[in-house]
């Protein structure tokens, strides 16, 4: 990466807006349950993780978390999306993603950035409606495909702000 | 169908019949309070395991029925679980979820207790002149017992000792255990906490059920690599068990020595763990295979501890409808090979995101929901009534997709129930 992006606050870094724009559309697709077009998002090597309360946020290797997914867990979860006998999903859940607070916060040693921001994601399914809110840590790798230069998701930690408590079902994509 | 007004004898005789059970055990508020106080306050109680609190004055905080006690290990390495409410006005002692603290002091008026319970002293003591400090301890569960590291507790003075309660029940945690390649487990993993609009029975009965996960998980069957659904077929060789007191299992022994492949219980082979096949074949010798083989129990102790082979459920019911399901991956002392694989394959399948247990929950609140429906009156428990048999140790088994599960618990539960 060479090129300096209007806004951007180190080399190399994605610029706020982009950033921005990749984080909404990411929860775009999670809130229309398009399953394929949210898996497209990821990298290959990505972690997708939700952390459970105590430690579980500092050491997943030897602390249950509520999710840890590699990309092959990500695969399964989406599978089993799809099979349309993921109960807990069938009916899909009504979900509304919000993203604020968005900050761009620099570069990771391999390059890709680093983006935190706030989410409050409502859920309403038959047993009621359930808010989901917390902190979220992204990393926005920017890729050459096909149709040249693309962010993806390397990297998403959903700190929830009562992972100490006793949580609802979560299936679908937060 | 006939319905409650029709019937005779005695509440839980109208309420509790051989081949069906009322719907009114899943919503009644009532019947809820009164096995809080018959079961959950009673009978033995699963509460927390030894690895939780290794040290002296190690601490945790645990439920117990719709409450939660102090599992404190006092300086002299004895187990005590106390109840969070000071003896003065009964304010909580005890904030944090887990620490280590030779004492506990309530923040509203300075009352101070040493970590078994016993009353340190108050401030401004001319206040209390005369009284009897002995008196004015922390409340205590009377009982606490361990059985292989797991203690339980009962609120009840009198009554079976632990031993008793698990009866057979506890051959199956001897068979976890010996699984460790220190014969030791550790509950060291931290817990999930996933909550249920639904009875806790709803869960009680589902996790020896093995006619539902063909159904239930038949998304996991498509999207995954899973062995799940071979077991709890109409043709797999493993079995339904009614252990007594309420406990039951699936035996899925007879199918893992019929396929007999090591660690083939966990869904792997021996080169992917080698050390830990070693270490077993050290400890064990010929015994070893055998013991990998057969794997590890899937266990429901009466009435709230659940062992899933690699994972500990703790049921904690909260309201006639409201259940948390408290969930973690067994570790094994001086496995660490196994260890990550343990704790993967449990953020994978259980908890609120779980490839299983999201589905489970979903059925259990369906459930709920569906059981509030006036007619019919009854839930049918007879499946394969027609085909139980007595086995060599005098236990009542039947087919893995077979009730014979659900029917012990509620022989059990009537028995409770109608003291």
């Amino acid at each position: 990466m060479t090129a300096v992006a209007e806004g951007s606050i180190e080399l190399g870094t994605i610029a706020q807006a982009e950033a921005e724009q990749f984080l909404y559309r990411e929860a775009r697709l999670a809130d229309a349950h398009d399953y394929d077009g949210w898996e497209a998002l990821w990298t290959d090597d990505a972690i997708y993780w939700v952390p459970a309360g105590g430690e579980s946020a500092e050491d997943p290797n030897t602390q249950v978390s509520v999710l840890f997914d590699n990309r092959s867990r990500i695969g399964t979860r989406i599978r089993q999306l799809k099979s349309g006998k993921r109960h807990s999903q069938t009916p899909k859940s009504n979900v509304v993603h919000q993203i604020t607070n968005v900050e761009v916060l620099g570069l990771q040693e391999n390059g890709d950035t680093e983006v935190v921001a706030s989410l409050l994601a409502v859920e309403s399914r038959e047993r009621g409606t359930t808010f989901w809110a917390g902190r979220v840590e992204y990393r926005l790798r920017r890729v050459d495909t096909d149709q040249g230069s693309e962010l993806r998701l390397a990297f998403k930690k959903v700190t929830l702000v009562d992972r100490d408590q006793p949580l609802y079902t979560l299936s679908f994509l937060i | 169908m006939t319905s409650l007004d029709e019937a005779v004898g005695s509440k839980y005789d109208a309420l509790i019949q051989s081949d069906r059970v009322h719907g009114s055990l899943y919503t009644d508020p009532e019947i809820f309070a009164e096995e809080m106080a018959k079961i959950y306050y009673t009978t033995w109680v699963y509460v927390g395991h030894e690895s939780e609190v290794p040290e002296p004055n190690d601490y945790v905080v645990k439920p117990f029925g719709p409450q939660s006690v102090i599992l404190s290990r006092a300086k002299d390495g004895s187990i005590h679980l106390l109840q969070n409410r000071c003896a003065h006005r009964a304010n909580l002692v005890c904030d944090a979820p887990k620490g280590n603290s030779t004492a506990f002091r309530c923040q509203y008026h300075g009352w101070t207790y040493a970590n078994d319970g016993e009353l340190l002293g108050f401030p401004y003591k001319k206040g209390y002149e005369g009284a009897d400090r002995s008196q004015l301890g922390l409340g205590k569960v009377p009982r606490v017992e361990s059985y292989q590291g797991f203690v339980f507790g009962s609120f009840a003075t009198e009554g079976p000792s632990l031993t008793e309660h698990l009866g057979d029940a506890a051959g199956e945690i001897d068979r976890l255990v010996r699984l460790s390649p220190t014969g030791k487990i550790k509950l060291t993993a931290g817990w999930l906490k996933h909550k249920a609009k639904a009875n806790w029975k709803m869960l009680l009965e589902n996790e020896t059920d093995g006619y539902h996960p063909q159904f239930v998980h038949s998304s996991v069957f498509a999207a995954a690599d899973s062995g799940i659904g071979a077991l709890y077929s109409d043709n797999a060789d493993a079995v339904s068990r009614d252990l007594g007191g309420g406990h039951t299992e699936n035996d899925l022994r007879p199918e893992f020595r019929r396929l007999g492949n090591v660690m083939g219980w966990f869904g792997t082979t021996e080169d992917k763990v080698p050390n830990y096949v070693a270490k077993m074949r050290e400890l064990h010798g010929e015994k070893a295979d055998e013991i990998l083989i057969e794997g590890s129990p899937h266990l429901m102790v009466f009435p709230n501890l659940f062992i899933a082979e690699i994972q500990i459920f703790v049921i904690q019911p909260l309201a006639v409808d409201e259940t948390v399901q408290h969930v973690t991956a067994i570790q094994f002392e001086d496995g660490e090979e196994m260890n990550r694989r343990l704790l993967q394959q449990t953020i994978g399948s259980v908890g609120p995101a779980g490839f299983l247990l999201a589905d489970d929950s979903e059925m259990y609140e369906r459930n709920q929901r569906g059981v509030q429906a006036r007619n019919p009156e009854w839930l049918v428990i007879n499946r394969g009534a027609n085909r139980e048999r007595v086995d060599e140790n005098g236990h009542l088994i039947g087919y893995n997709t077979d009730e014979v599960p659900i029917r012990a618990i509620w022989k059990h539960y009537k028995t409770l129930m109608e003291k």
